[in-house]
């Protein structure tokens, strides 16, 4: 398998005042087609700045970065808009749908800005397929206020996937998630992941790493370590111990 | 289709805000509104002046006897006695570009007819004066050079005198008195309405200006000679031979005031003009600062809107958006909302300026290039107010887009 994303010396150096602060000093990382890679670390550790350079919102200040063939790290504004338009979908922790339009037109939003035009129909449907994968076809029409938490990560995993890209990147995307839901996306992600898709996340949660493939720990700004999972957490198992746990104390039924 | 789909969340956008987007529209609307009305309400009272200046008739030269600006006591226009027939008739042989030239005798007298009595102007004058003035008659004929002449007892009467003398019979072939000499009415005008100066255009009778001079007013000179120029004739310079002619038929020497005043048409026109001129801008430029106000309007809301979307704007950069796509939705609700406050502002405009048209009884005229201007520039405030604030969202980082709270 190539190589999806290579990052080679990247560094990103903050101005802050007098003081250069080293957000990311020196990552080299490769992340190959199918894989499911988390990264790990405490605040200040540099992951989410690492995070911004691979979903391309942010320029490193020194190295090299190739996504899916391309070289990003010299790219424009505008060409980096495309990038993230075409080979990358992205989930936030705090969800980042817009407010009073619905989970349908959610999706469709980054087709709108695609070059190539498709019509109001043809938008629609890819929208509704995306909708189905996470299991929210019947709620298209509802708006995000309507929806729970839980939904709302889906619809927003469903946009990343609308436009097919090359890698979904995920920001704590269980982060304002309880527990049940959150191994519920995790669920998703697992689906995802086994029909060939490619994930990037990022954690602090050590037990919604361990649903992943491969851990990638930083600190300082620095990769740690990065080894293979190895007692992998299946979503379903672990949403039936969650259900027989509550039943036992009688929280749910 | 990027386009079309920009519109349409630009559209969506306003249609979420829809107490919001009517309030700021509100500002366009009553900016537009109080232009269009303004400029309606100064280009009616125009249009009014401008209609009784064509009311004099086409390229119409006035010649007053007695100067206005002779020292001493002033017998004011037409008194001082100096214009005579002979230099109406110099003017009509020796002058190039003179079409027509009718002299002129005014005086004001009681006439008599059908047991009633009514005060009104009764004007000398040559055959030519209706073609001058561009006047037709309604009903008979107008008298003839042999009338003239001949200083037959003929005349033609106004509109009004027909009304308050004749109610309701035919006035033409009967008798009437000025003065107490029997005139027979050969014509009968058709309505001329107010002049320049507000005074009542058909309350007039029109007398051969021989009879007029030695019959009614018993004078030997003229008031003042009507002079129409051909149309490719300089009014300016048909004004310097008619003055020079008339210096010289008067022996006026180098140096010494005229005692003719000449006035063309043009000078009556501007002066009339002037007026309403000033008035229209006066009442435009009012009414641009109330428009002024709406785009400051608009482009405060857009800068809350802005600042309100600020993550909105960052979610849609992540997932792909072009600054220039951004710049284009806030630009487009923009420009929507100033447009669509320009088109309800000019129905506002148009109804509130036939509104005091019928209340008030001002004339009002709304022209399609004021409606047209007033849109155009409607949408230009909208992109004026309005990329300020697109830029600046344009602009956003979105990593500091996508964090804001």
């Amino acid at each position: 398998m190539s190589a999806v994303i290579q990052l080679t010396g990247v560094e990103k150096t903050y101005h802050s005042g007098e003081i250069d602060v080293r957000a990311v000093a020196g990552v080299t990382l490769e992340i190959r087609a199918g894989e499911f890679v988390a990264i790990l670390g405490a605040s200040g550790s540099g992951k989410s700045t690492l995070m911004n350079i691979i979903g391309c919102l942010d320029r490193p200040t020194a190295g090299h970065y190739s996504l899916d063939g391309t070289a990003v790290s010299a790219l424009n504004r505008d060409a980096l808009a495309d990038v993230r338009n075409r080979k990358l979908g992205f989930v936030f922790q705090g969800f980042n749908l817009l407010a009073r339009t619905s989970a349908l037109e959610n999706v469709e939003l980054p087709m709108l800005y695609t070059h190539a035009g498709l019509s109001r129909a043809e938008l629609r449907d890819r929208a509704l397929r995306a909708l189905e994968v996470v299991g929210l076809a019947d709620r298209a029409g509802h708006h995000p206020n309507q929806l729970s938490g839980g939904q709302q990560q889906r619809v927003a995993i469903a946009r990343a996937l609308v436009n097919n890209p090359a890698v979904l990147l995920a920001d704590e995307p269980t982060g304002n998630l309880d527990t049940r839901t959150s191994i519920e996306v995790m669920g998703v992600f697992q689906k995802l992941n086994d029909g060939g898709m490619t994930i990037v996340m990022v954690t602090h949660e050590l037990d919604i790493a361990a649903y992943s493939r491969r851990n990638v720990v930083m600190r300082d700004g620095q990769i740690i370590s990065d080894t293979p999972v190895t007692k992998r957490l299946s979503a379903p198992t672990e949403l039936i111990r969650l259900q027989e746990a509550h039943a036992a104390v009688q929280l749910a039924p | 289709m990027r386009w079309f789909a920009t519109i349409r969340i630009a559209l969506r956008a306003l249609r979420r805000n829809k107490l919001r987007s009517v309030l700021t529209t509100l500002g366009i609307i009553i900016g537009v509104g109080a232009v269009i009305a303004m400029v309606g309400i100064g280009n009616g009272a125009k249009a009014q002046v401008e209609a009784q200046i064509a009311s004099l008739g086409q390229n119409v030269v006035l010649i007053f006897s007695g100067n206005f600006s002779t020292g001493g006591a002033r017998s004011g226009w037409g008194g001082a006695g100096t214009l005579t027939i002979d230099d109406a008739a110099a003017i009509a042989t020796e002058i190039p570009g003179v079409l027509h030239v009718s002299p002129e005798v005014r005086d004001r007298q009681q006439v008599l007819a059908n047991g009633l009595n009514w005060n009104t102007t009764v004007l000398g004058e040559g055959p030519d004066y209706l073609t001058i003035r561009d006047w037709p008659l309604v009903d008979g004929g107008m008298f003839t050079d042999q009338d003239v002449r001949s200083t037959a007892k003929v005349c033609i009467i106004g509109q009004t005198i027909a009304t308050e003398l004749f109610a309701n019979e035919d006035p033409v072939g009967q008798g009437l008195r000025i003065r107490n000499i029997p005139f027979k009415i050969l014509g009968v005008l058709a309505r001329k309405g107010l002049s320049v100066m507000g005074s009542d255009q058909d309350d007039v009778v029109v007398i051969p200006y021989t009879s007029a001079m030695k019959r009614v007013s018993r004078r030997t000179y003229l008031n003042s000679i009507i002079v129409q120029t051909a149309p490719a004739a300089t009014s300016a310079k048909v004004q310097a031979d008619i003055a020079d002619l008339l210096r010289q038929r008067h022996r006026i020497g180098t140096g010494r005031d005229d005692d003719f005043t000449i006035r063309g048409q043009e000078e009556i026109a501007a002066a009339a003009t002037a007026t309403t001129k000033t008035m229209t801008a006066l009442l435009g430029a009012i009414a641009s600062v109330s428009l002024l106000v709406g785009g400051i309007g608009i482009m405060n809301i857009m800068l809350v809107s802005v600042t309100e979307r600020t993550r909105e704007i960052g979610i849609r950069m992540a997932v792909g958006a072009h600054g220039r796509d951004i710049l284009l939705q806030f630009l487009t609700e923009a420009i929507t909302l100033s447009s669509l406050g320009g088109i309800l502002g000019i129905l506002l405009g148009v109804g509130s300026a036939k509104l005091l048209s019928a209340v008030a009884g001002w004339p009002t005229l709304i022209s399609t290039s004021s409606v047209v201007v007033a849109f155009l520039f409607s949408a230009a405030v909208g992109i004026f107010f309005g990329f300020y604030p697109a830029r600046k969202a344009a602009r956003l980082d979105p990593i500091t887009a996508l964090r804001y709270e």
